[in-house]
């Protein structure tokens, strides 16, 4: 059970980081799982005092960029793509032989949050304008060049993230973990953030309307491929910190994510791919299903998780058959 | 009197099928200019062409003497648009809509746009009223209302109005012209595209007929509205 919310907390996370992607650019963003992987085993390396490959990936796609966009905007371009990997480059090169587990997590998070909208740069941007289906056949190209890196870099064999906490407690006849806490924290911590950033700021509001008419989003001047790359930002940190965590509690090897990433998709599939607290719910009680069905049939626990979405999915289209208002 | 906007033999359309066949136009400083003509005739085209939101295949589009560029560089230079289907943000509250119209402000450094969101208020009571209430439980006038208040909070220079009376109660219809007529006196220039020929002749300085991608019969709106073919076509059935 307890393990349940905690995995369950991780499906909401990945769930949030779908949803957030395919209500602004319509993109169902199947490689999220990879670079779920990407960040416990980015954290995992750095932790054993090694320079993890998603560093040099994310330097020399950044030159590409930089080359491609210096013409547009030569600073912002040049403060993205240029500055910022020099600098974390050196401070990973710098700081890795220390393994510390926080600058080891820190430094993971800042590796694998670039690659989002670096993604959406190169694979999304040129063809943003394409048919859901077309994009869902990148995304999931896209997702086996990853897990083929990830392989590539990281070899087959499953790394465990450095834990934030070791420690334990005693709850009444209960067993905490200390990570299992930080899991859930960090959760309920990001959430607040989200909501705060969706409600109160401009940059948040904008990615709001660009979801909501894209049309008007243009007319008030959003910027599409800002928003667009702001999303895939969010996205692709909440899923380097979903690996960080996860990470901690089960080791992962680089095609692990994947799994991760379906079971919330499907959490966001029973949001509708439109609504958060519903999303939520559909998040730890997969959770919740998942961990109880493996305790009593552990070979059936995936088909118990996949068979929630018929029902679901039927309701779904019953009811966008019956109201098609929105064209 | 220079010319804020000057469309010159602008040829655009979907896919391979072309719509608009070199359509001219100019929209002086301080003017109101009204575009008329029949359902299809291609306004809704012309104004997505000029806006950048179509690709325009041949002719020119000039905005205060530059070549226009992308949607977004048009709205940070103060033309914007109020669509046919007004592009609300339905699940966003009435006061979120007004000041993501101000966005391009905001992103320029301007902070502080409550003075706008005042005189928006003070143009359109209502929509204080209903501030707080989601965009998408709003009523066909208080709709367009907001789709012209979001359109005001990024203090443009010229506005691009397609069929802002369209499916609105006569009533609503007069409240909105006035408030053309007042922007226009305040000295904002105005593209207004109308199937309402009547009122928009009235409020406009000059008009244009448009029929199947291209202009008829051009002149002052005063002018149009006493010539025979006009009165003809598009006030005669209306009498
Ligand atoms: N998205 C589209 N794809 C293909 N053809 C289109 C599209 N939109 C409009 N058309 C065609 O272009 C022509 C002009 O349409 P447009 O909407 O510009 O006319 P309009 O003058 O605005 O008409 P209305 O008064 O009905 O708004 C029509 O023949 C229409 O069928
Ligand atoms: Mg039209």
């Amino acid at each position: 059970m307890q393990d349940g919310i905690t995995t369950g907390a991780i499906y909401l996370l990945l769930a949030i980081g779908l949803l957030i992607v395919f209500s602004v650019t319509r993109v169902i963003f199947v490689p999220q799982g990879d670079l779920l992987a990407f960040g416990t085993l980015t954290a995992a390396t750095l932790q054993s005092g090694q320079i993890p490959g998603t560093l040099w990936l994310l330097d020399g796609v950044s030159a590409l960029a930089l080359l491609i966009s210096w013409h547009r905007a030569p600073l912002r371009t040049a403060l993205t793509w240029g500055v910022y990997p020099f600098v974390l480059t050196m401070a990973t090169l710098l700081l890795a032989r220390f393994e510390h587990p926080a600058m080891s997590i820190l430094l993971a998070l800042a590796i694998v949050t670039p690659m989002g909208p670096l993604i959406w740069r190169f694979a999304f941007r040129p063809v943003a304008d394409a048919s859901v289906l077309a994009l869902l056949i990148i995304a999931m190209a896209l997702h086996f060049v990853l897990a083929g890196v990830g392989l590539v870099f990281f070899g087959p064999e499953e790394a465990r993230a450095p834990a934030i906490t070791e420690s334990n407690f005693e709850l009444g006849q209960l067993n905490v973990s200390g990570q299992s806490l930080c899991v859930l924290a960090s959760c309920i911590i990001l959430v607040a953030a989200l909501r705060w950033f969706f409600g109160a700021t401009i940059y948040g509001k904008a990615l709001r309307a660009t979801a909501s008419d894209r049309l008007g989003a243009r007319l008030v001047g959003i910027d599409a491929a800002a928003t667009g790359a702001l999303a895939f930002a969010l996205a692709s940190f909440i899923a380097a910190l979903a690996g960080v965590l996860i990470g901690a509690v089960t080791p992962l090897s680089y095609d692990a994510g994947f799994d991760i990433g379906l079971k919330g998709f499907v959490a966001a599939i029973m949001g509708g791919l439109a609504s958060f607290p519903l999303a939520a719910a559909g998040a730890v009680l997969v959770g919740v299903l998942e961990s109880l069905g493996s305790f009593w049939a552990s070979a059936y626990r995936d088909v118990i998780v996949f068979t929630l979405l018929i029902p679901v999915l039927a309701w779904l289209s019953l009811r966008a058959g019956s109201g098609e208002e929105r064209a | 009197m220079t010319a804020l906007l000057r469309v010159d033999r602008l040829h655009a359309g979907y896919g391979k099928v072309e719509v608009l066949h070199g359509v001219s136009l100019v929209v002086p400083e301080g003017c109101m200019v009204a575009i008329v003509g029949p359902n299809g005739a291609g306004k809704t085209t012309l104004l997505s062409a000029i806006m950048g939101l179509l690709p325009r295949i041949g002719g020119h589009v000039l905005y205060c003497d530059e070549p226009a560029g992308s949607t977004e560089a048009l709205v940070a230079s103060g033309a914007v648009l109020v669509p046919e289907r007004r592009a609300l943000f339905a699940d966003m509250s009435v006061e979120d809509n007004l000041l993501l119209g101000a966005y391009t402000r905001r992103r320029a450094g301007n902070r502080d746009t409550s003075a706008s969101m005042r005189d928006v208020f003070t143009t359109f009571p209502r929509l204080e009223e209903r501030r707080r209430q989601l965009a998408g439980t709003l009523s066909g006038g208080e709709r367009q209302m907001l789709a012209l208040g979001r359109a005001l909070m990024a203090r443009p220079r010229l506005l691009l109005l397609d069929e802002p009376s369209l499916g609105l109660a006569p009533m609503i219809v007069r409240a909105i012209f006035r408030v053309l007529a007042d922007l226009r006196a305040s000295g904002l220039s105005i593209l207004l595209v109308e199937q309402n020929v009547r009122a928009a002749l009235q409020v406009s300085d000059y008009g244009y007929v448009l029929e199947m991608g291209a202009i008829v019969t051009e002149g002052r709106s005063s002018d149009l509205a006493n010539d025979a073919r006009v009165i003809a076509t598009y006030l005669g059935a209306r009498r």
